[in-house]
């Protein structure tokens, strides 16, 4: 399966995680959240790009509640919640915000 | 992500238990979860694809598996069709497809067991419901024993105590020996044997997890609650599921087993090495991949020179360390003999809350109106305490013990006749949407009653899988996905930390 983004062809798995992480720039980005429904504010880029520098140092997603500690310390303790990120991701912050951000589905029991 | 695109089932009101349904022969023809990828089966022992000769190859496969097991052999030879399992399974009820009555979704292994391993069915099959091992009949077992959560409990019902998850697992090793195996169970099985755990969850990402609940707990509750990893010399190595890592509400069960820990003063530490309770091998029926699986936990506990193994809230992890850790990675002769090897989580609590050992706090769970799910695995393949009926009478037990306000669901419901959550046996995937909605209809029948009558505003389990798979769907019924708590969540609420110090 592939995704067309500015006339490149990405390959993306069943269901539009990206096969190769490397390929991830935020056009593509942009297009997913598109397939997904979203318009990426200011506030989905923020934790887009809060789970990509976590990736990178610990090669997995934060879990939700590191993620939303670190968005309440960033934004104030008003947005360090579920609910919040939630609202910006209403699929879960776990897997659609990972699918735009490039990274793999978090597998097991969640 | 697309919407739903299925009709969920409607519930009854002030009914406890689903209607017998009508009958839609291949209402769930459609439904197949994503293969695995070529990579997915080679990392555990199977060809990645589907192999040349693969029907021959099936055939033998089976027999080695009936050859090996005098059970499985029985429960294919012995059912008369009385017809009792017919509308026990949670998948029947919810979905109307003939296929998942237990009976029918035996036969298609049945009918291709005795085409080539009974005179009759060799000689005249058609006589005696014999089939082909042909890819129609792949293609059916492929999507029905993917509809199947093993959760046992048409076996209560059946006079021969046939077990179609035993069937069903056998079914699926037969698959993935000739390269069909499902994507969710072999990548994730994968990743235990590599990284040592579901998720992939490397131990850095561990640690830096559990050093920011410590800093949570404390904010919480003002007391420095540890979170020890790899504790050399600790008395207690936990097990525990790595969704209690993550997500929630399982991250505040672990919480809660934290806290009780803390307040025991029993050291305790957790395992990067087997950082997961978790052995998806069980599902798939592989024998091989269980042990090796297990085997992370005995090196485990060696390594860390513990005393005593506790398994945290998981519903199979249990089932696979109560039942079968013994003979793959016994014997436990170097544990601490005067405390049961291995011991549940809820097990540990019940006598820390017998010896007076914690201090707790019922009216701090007044606003929980609390009913507890029976996890199948728990429920109807294994027991906890030295009680018979322990594995229903503990966990209600801490829950009382720990709460003001708890309800039972229907009798029919609960106990060894518990409905599965509808996310068992390896189905926990997006993929299944529809087969886990539909799955949870008996369920959330029996739960919509507590709601009615007790204002139940809680529902409690104690396993990985059942919290996701409620979590998830909940909502599809029109209830609260948050309504779905960790049992140690509700201890931990209740836990006076500092009481005892």
């Amino acid at each position: 399966m592939a995704l067309e983004v500015n006339g490149k062809s990405i390959a993306v798995d069943e269901e539009g995680y990206l096969e190769n992480r490397d390929d991830w720039n935020t056009d593509i980005a942009k297009a997913i959240a598109q397939e997904e429904g979203l318009d990426m504010s200011d506030s989905h880029w923020e934790v887009v790009n809060f789970l990509r520098e976590y990736y990178d140092e610990y090669q997995i997603a934060p879990a939700v509640r590191v993620l939303t500690k670190s968005i309440g310390k960033k934004l104030g303790k008003d947005k360090g919640n579920s609910k919040y990120l939630y609202e910006l991701f209403p699929y879960g912050p776990a897997k659609q915000a990972c699918k735009i951000a490039g990274l793999p589905k978090p597998t097991g029991c969640v | 992500m697309a919407k739903a695109n299925f009709d969920t089932p409607a519930l009854q009101p002030h009914q406890e238990t689903p209607d017998l349904p009508s009958v839609k022969p291949g209402a769930m023809q459609h439904l197949k979860t994503f293969p695995a990828k070529p990579l997915h089966n080679e990392n555990i022992g199977y060809p990645g694809e589907l192999v040349d000769g693969w029907q021959d190859k099936a055939v033998k496969r089976l027999g080695e598996l009936v050859d090996g097991s005098q059970a499985l052999r029985v429960f294919l030879d012995t059912c008369v069709k009385c017809g009792a399992c017919t509308d026990k399974c949670h998948y029947f009820l919810g979905t109307e497809d003939p296929l998942n009555m237990p009976v029918a979704r035996q036969d298609l292994l049945r009918s291709v067991y005795r085409r080539y391993y009974t005179f009759a069915g060799k000689h005249c099959p058609k006589l005696v419901g014999a089939k082909d091992f042909d890819k129609e009949m792949l293609d059916d077992w492929y999507n029905y024993f993917h509809q199947c959560s093993q959760c046992r409990r048409c076996s209560v019902f059946c006079p021969y105590g046939i077990d179609t998850a035993e069937i069903s697992m056998a079914a699926r090793e037969v698959m993935d020996s000739i390269g069909v195996g499902q994507k969710y169970c072999n990548e994730i099985l994968a990743k235990v044997h590599k990284i040592g755990n579901n998720l992939g969850l490397p131990e850095p990402a561990l640690v830096d997890t559990l050093e920011g609940l410590e800093e949570d707990v404390e904010e919480d509750t003002g007391v420095l609650v540890r979170f020890p990893v790899d504790q050399k010399g600790a008395d207690v190595l936990l097990i525990t599921p790595s969704a209690d890592f993550f997500a929630e509400p399982h991250i505040d069960g672990l919480i809660g087993y934290a806290k009780v820990f803390h307040q025991a003063g029993i050291r305790w530490t957790l395992s990067s090495h087997a950082s997961e309770a978790a052995n998806f091998s069980l599902f798939i029926g592989s024998g091989d991949n269980l042990k090796k699986a297990a085997m992370r936990i005995r090196e485990a506990a060696l390594e860390l020179g513990v005393k005593r193994i506790i398994v945290g809230e998981c519903g199979h992890a249990w089932r696979v360390a109560y039942s079968f850790w013994n003979t793959l990675i016994g014997p436990f002769d170097f544990l601490d003999p005067k405390y049961p090897a291995p011991q549940h989580i809820v097990e540990f609590t019940y006598d820390l809350i017998q010896r007076g050992a914690l201090t707790l706090d019922k009216e701090a769970n007044d606003h929980r109106r609390i009913t507890f799910h029976d996890s199948c695995n728990v429920a109807r393949a294994s027991r906890m305490g030295n009680i018979p009926g322990g594995q229903f009478i503990l966990p209600r037990e801490v829950i009382k013990a720990a709460a003001n306000h708890f309800f039972d669901m229907a009798p029919d419901t609960i106990h060894e006749k518990t409905f599965c959550c509808g996310g068992g046996g390896g189905l926990l995937t997006d993929d299944l949407m529809e087969l886990r909605v539909k799955g949870a209809m008996p369920r959330m029948q029996a739960l919509q009653q507590v709601v009615e009558e007790n204002g139940v505003n809680t529902l409690v389990a104690i396993c990985a899988i059942c919290k996701t798979q409620f979590a998830k769907t909940l909502p599809h019924y029109q209830f609260q996905g948050d309504m779905i708590t960790s049992l140690h969540e509700v201890v931990g609420d209740a836990i006076q930390l500092g009481a005892k110090e």
